[in-house]
């Protein structure tokens, strides 16, 4: 199989679809497994009695929240560098799903902490490296909006992308470098875990859950993307033409 | 089974307010991601069908 052949928008749209359908049922398939482990199979913590229970949400968003961003970074990285346009749209196919992950990774970190630390929010150093992660993510695409043209607004966004790749470490290691409110990791390489079993296992399989539903959304988002830039194109015009047939028939 | 009674389980051992809370809004947020994600594919078949075929505009 030739990888480039799925560089042009043309190709990788119809690729696109397949994979976001196997990747929605992949999410669903996982979520069903991780709540069941994280609300029927997880113990009650000895500190935090049920409210822990919050980390199965918490944890995988925050993890995506600073892995789309790398991979967006990436994307928007090669599409300067050997200027392919498929590449920027991922990037701008990211953000928004980026954004989601970010928001909620801040709502239920404030959610967690009302009830264990007393506050649903303080200006330390991971919480603040996580909000300046959204108003990244919000920026790069303010940024793609405003300009008209979009090879020029994708140069634009994939320089803001590539500098605020300095914040994901910021954000993962403040908890090491800063005193902060906020926990050190849950997980580490280096070390055992610092929870239960069943409790990680919860916790691991909602961040794949997580993951394959964000593959889903950018591979979804993606292909609107394609549909847009392309419209004036042939191939494009054809496949939505054919579509709109095909529903009238069926219909 | 580790809960008692549904009760139990929708109490969260009085933590209701942010566990639900954190979990509605989630499941709000992928609900809305995934219509807003529609609504754009179907506008942008929209354009691509109403665009107009090269030479055919005469």
């Amino acid at each position: 199989m030739n990888l480039f052949y799925y560089a042009a928008p043309q190709t990788f749209y119809p690729l696109a679809g397949r994979m976001a359908r196997v990747f929605y049922a992949l999410a669903a398939a996982l979520g069903a497994a991780g709540l069941y482990i994280g609300f029927f199979v997880a113990p009650t913590d000895a500190q935090q009695g049920e409210g822990y229970r919050i980390i199965f949400i918490h944890v995988p968003t925050a993890w995506m929240s600073m892995f789309l961003y790398v991979v967006m970074a990436f994307w928007a990285a090669v599409g300067l560098s050997f200027n392919t346009r498929l590449s920027a749209m991922m990037a701008q196919a990211i953000a928004p799903t980026g954004a989601w992950m970010t928001f909620l990774a801040l709502w239920t970190g404030a959610l967690w902490g009302k009830p264990m630390w007393g506050t649903w929010w303080v200006w330390d150093a991971r919480l603040t490296s996580e909000l300046i992660l959204l108003f990244l993510y919000l920026g790069f695409m303010a940024l793609q909006a405003a300009i008209d043209d979009p090879r020029r607004a994708d140069r634009a966004g994939a320089m803001l992308a590539i500098v605020g790749v300095v914040n994901v470490p910021i954000i993962y290691f403040s908890v090491q470098w800063w005193n902060t409110l906020h926990q050190g990791a849950s997980v580490s390489l280096t070390r055992s875990p610092s929870m239960a079993t069943t409790m990680l296992w919860g916790m691991l399989v909602m961040a794949l859950a997580f993951w394959m539903y964000c593959l889903g959304a950018t591979l979804t988002r993606v292909r609107a993307i394609i549909l847009e830039r392309e419209r004036r194109s042939d191939w494009a015009r054809d496949l939505a033409r054919g579509a709109k047939a095909g529903k009238e028939a069926s219909a | 089974m580790k809960w008692q009674s549904l009760e139990h389980f929708l109490a969260m051992g009085g933590y209701a307010l942010y566990v639900w809370g954190s979990y509605a809004v989630t499941v709000a947020v992928v609900a809305l991601e995934l219509a807003l994600l529609r609504a754009r594919t179907k506008a942008a078949r929209r354009a691509a069908a109403a665009a107009p075929v090269p030479g055919d505009d005469a």
